[in-house]
């Protein structure tokens, strides 16, 4: 059995929010996945994103595909509706959901052989679609559920557990999400709690698919020395190219920012991102740029990280569908169907 | 093969053969309508190549005044427009039949034959005096063939005129033109030939209560009369015309008059996998939700069905089904996916399956279908077909109960919710194999995480044995619960019950119905029962029970019908016999009859087919 009930100790200087909840409030079942992996460290971060931005566990709905990484929804509020679905395919089940109920918060997690190999085509898609969601790929460069094979993420001359060196080039998420047009894209490391937290909750606030790239040590099959997915390569390689602060709607903003360096921008929901930028010509806004810029940061072996990319005027799916505002779920039958005088009306033209 | 002709009024076959992308279809469509106002009962039957332009396409159009449907393969009158396939269409007709053909390039002599007349009308030369431009000309070629077919047939000219002033009310110099071209191909006729033709029409009352339409446009009407609000697809013929129409009606019907906003959401999925993964998604959330599709999507999506028959979420698929295996023959119909719907995806599955035969019940169907998905929780198939849904049928009108009240099965409300102890999603409490469910967004109680990976009945992820077959038991007995509640099958007995039964689906219905009736007109009755649902009934267990031969008529090469039969009910093997037809056009009287005959016991009956 791996589903483990947490014990409900609950300590009593725990901080609460509007809602009365505290920070376990909004965490699932015991995890079953290996101690130290990275995977665990970024249901942390969404379980202090989701508390700091006092979402109602109810109005939540977490859906995932197949992998280790897919099974931590059932790691985090466990009182929100779930759905694990299948090897590549979440992207059209958050989709489909999304269209029948858009007032709901969703939160998607992957992994890199769910989103960029199996599932490719679903996750490029739902990035066209402009599918309103968080998505989180959670990034090991193998495919840890079937114990270490590369996955498509696997840099060139990366090594195995046993040695061997991947010879593919990788398709790097961040690039293919960028040049297919998402609206929001970031990419951060399972370890870098600080640089996280503020990202998922921005991208929670998004309107529009907010691609969240997180690099995440499988400690089991890809941790070891020679490995470009590693806890120790990430630490060393990585590059923050921007930093950022999510100022919620409700707070004031009084800290001062120095001109030039920082950026604000101004979400959906009213609140703001502040993001500080590392080089003063670095343009978050500005597409061209961006991908420019990675490729320099790339080619020099490092990693680039932070709210890398973000649009946040453009329609998403219910946009360019032209839905109605209210969730289709909660239309009354009456108001759907057309009723005997509808057909006979329609009838007229088959005579 | 050229056969006899047994003239008669008001029952005809009429081919017109033309070429795909010329503009035929809306000439052919005229004449199938002025005959339906007529009252004269017809059927029109598209013959068409995957193929956008250029290739040999054909329109059969029967006339029955005794209201036969299915496809006649006896042609007593062709129009042969396409040079190209003058060979194959000039040896259909039968003996003693016409052929009409434009002379403006005379025909080869090896085409002619000797016991058949040959009407030939300068159609092109004709057009050419008559119509300025090249297209209008190709268009009004086709226009002024069914003016010829006005005095050749006794079509009511009246009832043809008015129809043009309808279509055209806007199009001033369309209607002068087809006006024209009906005229010039009406007093040539007239001119020509001895008209009216022996097969020739006359008015009838026989279709005031009906109306004309194929079965996709019915179909995607029933999903909007059910409620349904989500629609995801990938265009595959012969599915498309569904999601066409859903769209036709859903911006008429569903378009919120404030806000000019759709009260509706139709994905354009990038593939049948997506499609599939988007009615599971929207099913989950609590709206009804379809995809419609044919064999090739169905493949596709069996990994997603899986899933919602495990986790049991609702979802309705069409299933237009096209001659296969892979791509097969994309414009030819069959019956070849029984068994695929039946049981789609690995493991142990099986799922609702509804079978129409015409638009009507295409309509029905639909709206049943989203029922027992939401009831049963469960993936369920409206299984068509390339002729139901993309031909031309004449149906009883469609009625509508403004009471209608659709069964959306034990979903738990905040407020139940709210009373519950604990809330387990997979628990059945009251013994009906069917448990309550949950939708996200309305209460942190109702709150369980849907999987396809192994559960016990609290909905928790599992790996032990006995609490995996607990649930994989009752899923089970609730789908074969649903066996009672699926469409009645249609059962035809004569006096006292014969020996010999037959047992049918789909869209079969109609050249057994009209084999059965030739058969007892020679004094050989049969029984028959046409079934409408699946999982089976107690109706269907009690026929086969009833008849000491039962002749399962199909089409497909593998028997798909009679093996569900033999797997699904505790018929005995020794007792089915099979008729089969699969070479991709709707089964006619002929097959029927051939394929009962060796097993009837009287002598064989001699039919034309
Ligand atoms: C159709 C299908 N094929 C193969 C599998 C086996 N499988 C399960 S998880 C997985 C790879 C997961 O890799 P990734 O998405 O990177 O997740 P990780 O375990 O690394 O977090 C595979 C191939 C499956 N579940 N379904
Ligand atoms: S195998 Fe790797 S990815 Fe899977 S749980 Fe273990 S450490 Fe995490
Ligand atoms: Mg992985």
């Amino acid at each position: 059995m791996s589903y483990i009930k947490k014990p409900a100790a609950r300590h009593p200087k725990l901080r609460v929010n509007s809602l009365g909840l505290t920070v376990r409030d909004y965490e699932g079942s015991m995890s079953t996945l290996c101690a130290g992996c990275g995977h665990d460290s970024v249901t942390a971060a969404l379980v202090q994103a989701f508390f700091e931005l006092e979402v109602e566990p109810h109005r939540l709905a977490k859906l995932s595909g197949i992998g280790c990484s897919s099974k931590t929804p059932a790691y985090f509020v466990s009182e929100a509706h779930g759905f694990n679905s299948v090897h590549g395919r979440m992207p059209s089940v958050a989709a489909g959901a999304n269209a029948a109920h858009r007032d709901l918060l969703y939160v998607g997690i992957s992994g890199d052989g769910d989103s960029l190999s199996i599932g490719l085509g679903q996750f490029c898609h739902a990035i066209r679609r402009n599918v309103n969601m968080l998505y989180l790929l959670e990034n090991n460069g193998v495919y840890g559920l079937t114990k270490g094979q590369f996955s498509a993420s696997a840099d060139i001359g990366s090594t195995s557990k046993g040695g061997v060196a991947n010879q593919q080039g990788p398709i790097d998420p961040v690039n293919t999400a960028l040049s297919l047009g998402a609206t929001f894209v970031a990419r951060s490391f399972s370890g870098d709690k600080n640089q996280l937290v503020p990202i998922l909750k921005a991208g929670l606030s998004h309107n529009g698919f907010a691609f969240v790239d997180v690099i995440s040590p499988c400690v089991t099959f890809n941790d070891h020395q020679g490995s470009t997915k590693s806890y120790a390569h990430t630490r060393s390689h990585m590059h923050e190219v921007i930093e950022t602060d999510f100022v919620p709607l409700k707070t004031e903003i009084t800290t001062e920012y120095s001109e030039g360096s920082v950026q604000g921008i101004t979400m959906h929901d009213g609140s703001v991102v502040k993001l500080h930028k590392v080089a003063d010509e670095y343009d978050p806004t500005e597409r061209r740029a961006v991908l420019d810029y990675l490729a320099d940061v790339g080619s020099r072996g490092e990693i680039a990280t932070g709210l890398l990319y973000l649009e946040e005027s453009g329609a998403d799916m219910h946009g360019f569908e032209n839905t109605v505002d209210r969730p289709l779920v909660e239309i009354p039958f009456a108001d759907l169907c057309p009723g005997s005088k509808g057909l006979e009306e329609v009838q007229k033209e088959w005579w | 093969m050229a056969r006899e002709s047994d003239y008669g009024v008001n029952d005809l076959g009429l081919k017109i053969a033309t070429v795909n992308g010329t503009g035929s279809a809306s000439a052919n469509g005229l004449l199938l309508q002025a005959l339906f106002r007529m009252g004269i009962p017809v059927s029109g039957k598209n013959v068409f190549p995957s193929n956008i332009q250029g290739l040999p396409t054909w329109y059969e159009i029967r006339v029955n005044k005794d209201g036969y449907t299915a496809r006649s393969p006896d042609f007593q009158l062709i129009i042969a427009m396409n040079p190209e396939s003058y060979a194959r269409d000039i040896e259909e007709v039968v003996s003693g039949g016409w052929i009409l053909y434009d002379n403006t390039r005379e025909l080869d002599d090896e085409f002619r034959r000797d016991d058949v007349t040959f009407l030939g009308i300068p159609l092109a030369d004709m057009c050419v005096e008559h119509f300025q431009g090249s297209r209008i000309r190709i268009l009004m070629k086709n226009i002024t063939y069914v003016g010829a077919l006005v005095a050749l047939l006794d079509i009511d000219m009246d009832v043809v005129k008015g129809m043009l002033q309808e279509k055209f009310a806007s199009k001033q110099h369309l209607m002068d033109a087809n006006f024209a071209a009906i005229e010039v191909g009406y007093t040539y006729a007239l001119e020509h030939f001895d008209c009216p033709l022996p097969i020739r029409l006359e008015a009838m009352d026989k279709t005031k209560d009906c109306v004309m339409v194929t079965g996709n446009a019915a179909a995607a009407l029933g999903c909007v009369y059910a409620g349904a609000t989500v629609g995801a697809w990938y265009p595959i013929t012969p599915a498309t015309s569904v999601m066409d129409g859903f769209t036709e009606y859903c911006r008429r019907f569903r378009v919120d008059p404030d806000t000019g906003k759709n009260n509706f959401c139709i994905l354009q999925a990038e593939d049948e996998l997506a499609a599939a993964g988007m009615v599971i998604g929207a099913g989950w959330m609590g709206a009804r939700a379809f995809s419609p599709t044919a064999g090739p999507g169905i493949s596709l999506m069996s990994e997603f069905i899986g899933l919602a028959y495990y986790a049991e979420v609702p979802c309705v698929f069409f299933n237009i089904q096209r001659t296969g295996p892979s791509t097969g023959m994309p414009t030819r119909t069959q019956q070849g996916d029984l068994m695929l719907c039946a049981y789609a995806s690995h493991g142990d599955t099986k799922h609702i399956v509804l079978f129409p035969a015409d638009p009507k019940e295409c309509f029905e169907f639909s709206i049943q279908a989203f029922d027992l998905a939401e009831r049963f929780q469960t993936p369920t198939f409206v299984v068509s077909d390339l002729d139901i849904g993309m031909n031309d049928w004449m149906i009883p009108k469609l009625e509508w109960d403004d009471s209608f009240v659709p069964d959306r099965g034990k979903v738990l409300a905040a407020d139940e919710l709210e009373k519950v102890e604990n809330f387990y999603r997979y628990l059945d409490l009251d013994g009906d194999h069917i448990t309550a469910r949950t939708l996200p967004g309305v209460h942190s109680k109702g709150a369980y995480f849907t999987r396809g990976s192994g559960h016990d009945k609290y909905g928790r992820y599992t790996e032990d044995s006995d609490a995996y077959v607990e649930v994989m038991d009752r899923l089970l007995a609730k789908v074969e619960s649903a066996a009672d509640h699926v469409p009645a099958p249609e059962i035809f007995e004569t006096d006292g019950g014969k020996s010999v039964g037959v047992v049918s689906v789909g869209g079969c219905h109609w050249a057994v119905l009209e084999a059965r009736d030739a058969l007892a007109a020679e004094g050989i009755e049969i029984d028959y029962l046409r079934i409408k649902g699946f999982p089976f009934s107690q109706a269907v267990e009690q026929f086969l029970e009833d008849h000491g031969t039962v002749i399962v008529i199909e089409q497909n090469r593998d028997e798909q019908l009679k093996n569900l039969i033999l797997l699904e009910t505790s018929c005995a093997k020794e007792k089915l016999q099979s008729v089969r037809y699969y070479g991709g056009q709707p089964l006619s009287k002929g097959h029927v009859i051939e394929g009962v005959t060796p097993f009837l016991t009287r002598e064989p009956v001699e039919v034309s087919q």
